[in-house]
């Protein structure tokens, strides 16, 4: 067991023969995930991989040929809310959205139909999702990571690679690691994560990685005392980050004293979340 | 990005909400003239991107064109929060019955946009909102529908608004989210929007943020950004899509993504360094793009050691190795380089700076270790 993607995810990518695409699609492949498609609009009928991943000219036409269940985006900001809508459309029910700077009005508008529709996003502005072992689904170095029993989450992307690449080095493995992305607005906070993780047997305790802006790991703190039964441990990034600058991150604002990481760090060791100061030292406190 | 209140005005005028008259002017004596065409009583408004131009002086009343001028000219050479005034908002004055809170956000808790009002607006609107959250009155927006008008009516009832005034409140609000929506707007505020003695509603003063990242789709306003407010090399960094902030500290930092770039500075800190930048150069960095951030971080005079943590995941550590040849030919450095990359074709990336007379390392707490030992070497 493990969470949202594994040996049965059978996936498809949106922009598999752009740059990013294809080199990500070799890279799934060669760690086993099970690709089974790939959309550009366009060039359907080619074929990816020297003949091993067809082409399809929409996501339906995908679906409809190879009974996808999950697709990855790899297209430019400007197409990907397009490419979202397209993909709940045909009925994939897991979407996860690998492009940087997306709009945040667009991301308002595909949020809230993808909610209407039931579909879950991972993203966008995200590193994907990683199985240890089973399925890698998303830009996640695959050998930095081994199968276990740690759930991670986190808004960053290399961030989680240095938490994920710390934990090899000491020979604890994750059951599934989910980069949710650092945007306002996205499809799934840690909270839906902690929830999944809470219920997979195969994951016994969870690493969270925050970082200043926004309120979701105070939001987090509440739901691990009330909810959680299961150990977390977790590392705030933006420690020394100067208040009222802009560090890259729409989400990583902070606004009017609030979302800083000191008060993160209070309200998750309220919760009895141990708190790293370092991201190599998260792996030691579990 | 923000606009400045002339800019913010200007662009509700064209979408039917009501402004005072008034124009920018750069120097006194435009201040003056405008003043004459408005008849005599102004109000002299500094135009700088930061809050509480108000409080700190920067707005002001005058009689007649002859006190403008002289207001003018004090507000000209002034500074608020760091930032010269080199533009003032010569407006006619208002008579205020009351002032109106009025703006359109994007809210993060609920992926919605939201309209936000409340009849104690003006200065002081933070404050009303931490001690008395009552009279702050939210709207939320379905993004897919828009604002209705039956929102508008509804909030104009619960601020009290009275009955006479609802029509042209709901215009203005119509009016708003056009902006807001069509604008890419992050926030599109009036405060305060003022009823006046002779009982109509005007936007007296107006704030917006536009969405960075939609600037591709919205040239006209990409062309109003004022860069007169940011550092030389925030420009530059721009220019290439890096995201940069210059800090006080000695240790240049080079890392690819923001959460990471962010950790990295409070490790360097942790071990009792100082960070001297924030820069992220983003995911699928290229040669070009790393050699732009390298010639940024070492126009720095205050760098006395390099940092480069690389953890290639869609970026990959041989392209950014090029990048940091091609910068090491030009830019000649002289400090030390302490450089870590892991990740995607990390050993392709190694093998590159082999010969490169760079210091590496293992782990984050390793690079920041020896990037703070290479400081005070070079002190």
């Amino acid at each position: 067991m493990s969470i949202l993607v594994d040996k049965n995810t059978r996936l498809i990518v949106q922009g598999i023969t752009g740059n990013e695409g294809l080199f990500h699609t070799t890279q799934m492949a060669a760690y086993g995930t099970n690709v089974v498609g790939g959309v550009t609009p366009g060039k359907g009928g080619e074929w990816v991989l020297d003949g091993k991943i067809p082409v399809f000219d929409s996501v339906k036409s995908a679906k409809d040929a190879t009974d996808a269940n999950a697709t990855i985006i790899f297209v430019p900001a400007r197409f990907a809310p397009d490419a979202m809508f397209e993909a709940a459309d045909a009925g994939i029910p897991l979407i996860i959205c690998i492009t940087e700077g997306v709009v945040i009005h667009d991301m308002m508008r595909v949020r809230n139909y993808l909610d209407q529709k039931k579909v879950r996003l991972i993203g966008p502005n995200c590193p994907g999702l990683l199985t240890p072992g089973e399925a890698k689904v998303g830009i996640i170095p695959g050998d930095i990571a081994i199968p276990g029993n740690v759930g991670v989450v986190s808004r960053s992307g290399t961030l989680t690679y240095e938490v994920l690449y710390a934990m090899k080095n000491l020979g604890m493995g994750a059951s599934t690691c989910v980069g949710i992305g650092g945007d306002p607005v996205n499809g799934t906070n840690f909270i839906d994560v902690l929830e999944m993780f809470e219920h997979d047997p195969k994951t016994e305790k969870v690493n969270m990685i925050g970082e200043i802006g926004g309120n979701e790991e105070e939001k987090a703190a509440d739901f691990i005392a009330a909810k959680m039964t299961k150990p977390v441990a977790s590392f705030i990034a933006g420690q020394t980050a100067p208040p009222g600058k802009r560090m890259g991150h729409a989400g990583a604002i902070i606004e009017g004293g609030a979302g800083t990481a000191a008060d993160k760090i209070k309200a998750l060791e309220a919760a009895g979340v141990k708190v790293a100061k370092h991201p190599e030292e998260i792996p030691t406190l579990l | 990005m923000k606009l400045h209140e002339y800019q913010s005005k200007n662009i509700f005028s064209k979408y039917g909400i009501p402004i005072p008259k008034g124009r920018v002017a750069t120097t006194a004596q435009e201040a003056k003239q405008i003043a004459e065409e408005l008849g005599g009583r102004v109000v002299v408004k500094s135009q700088v991107l930061v809050g509480g131009r108000g409080k700190a002086g920067g707005v002001k009343l005058a009689k007649d064109a002859a006190e403008a001028e002289q207001l003018a000219t004090q507000i000209l050479s002034m500074e608020i929060k760091g930032l010269p005034v080199r533009k003032v908002l010569v407006d006619e004055a208002s008579a205020i019955d009351q002032e109106i809170y009025f703006a359109i956000t994007d809210d993060r808790a609920s992926k919605k946009p939201v309209l936000i009002a409340s009849a104690a607006g003006g200065v002081d609107i933070e404050e009303v909102a931490a001690k008395t959250p009552e009279k702050i009155i939210k709207a939320y927006i379905d993004p897919l529908l828009g604002l209705r008008e039956y929102q508008a009516r509804d909030v104009a009832v619960a601020i009290d608004l009275p009955r006479d005034y609802w029509k042209d409140f709901t215009k203005i609000a119509m009016g708003l989210w056009e902006v807001y929506k069509n604008t890419d707007a992050s926030l599109a505020e009036i405060n305060p929007l003022v009823i006046t003695k002779d009982k109509k509603l005007i936007a007296l003063d107006g704030k917006m943020m536009i969405d960075d990242n939609a600037l591709f789709r919205q040239p006209d306003l990409a062309e109003m950004r004022d860069t007169d407010e940011d550092a030389p090399a925030e420009i530059e960094a721009r220019k290439y899509g890096l995201s940069f902030i210059k800090l006080d500290g000695d240790i240049g930092c080079m890392v690819n993504g923001a959460g990471l770039a962010m950790t990295s500075m409070d490790v360097i800190k942790l071990f009792g360094g100082e960070p001297a930048n924030f820069l992220d150069v983003g995911g699928g960095a290229d040669s070009k793009k790393v050699a732009a951030a390298m010639r940024i971080i070492l126009t720095d005079q205050n760098v006395k050691a390099v940092l480069f943590n690389i953890f290639g995941g869609i970026t990959r550590c041989d392209e950014v190795a090029r990048g940091i040849l091609v910068a090491m030919d030009e830019v000649k450095p002289s400090v030390p380089m302490v450089v870590r990359l892991v990740g995607t074709n990390a050993e392709e990336g190694r093998k590159l700076l082999e010969n490169a007379n760079m210091i590496t390392a293992e782990t984050l707490a390793d690079a920041a270790k020896k990037s703070v030992e290479a400081a005070k070497k070079g002190k």
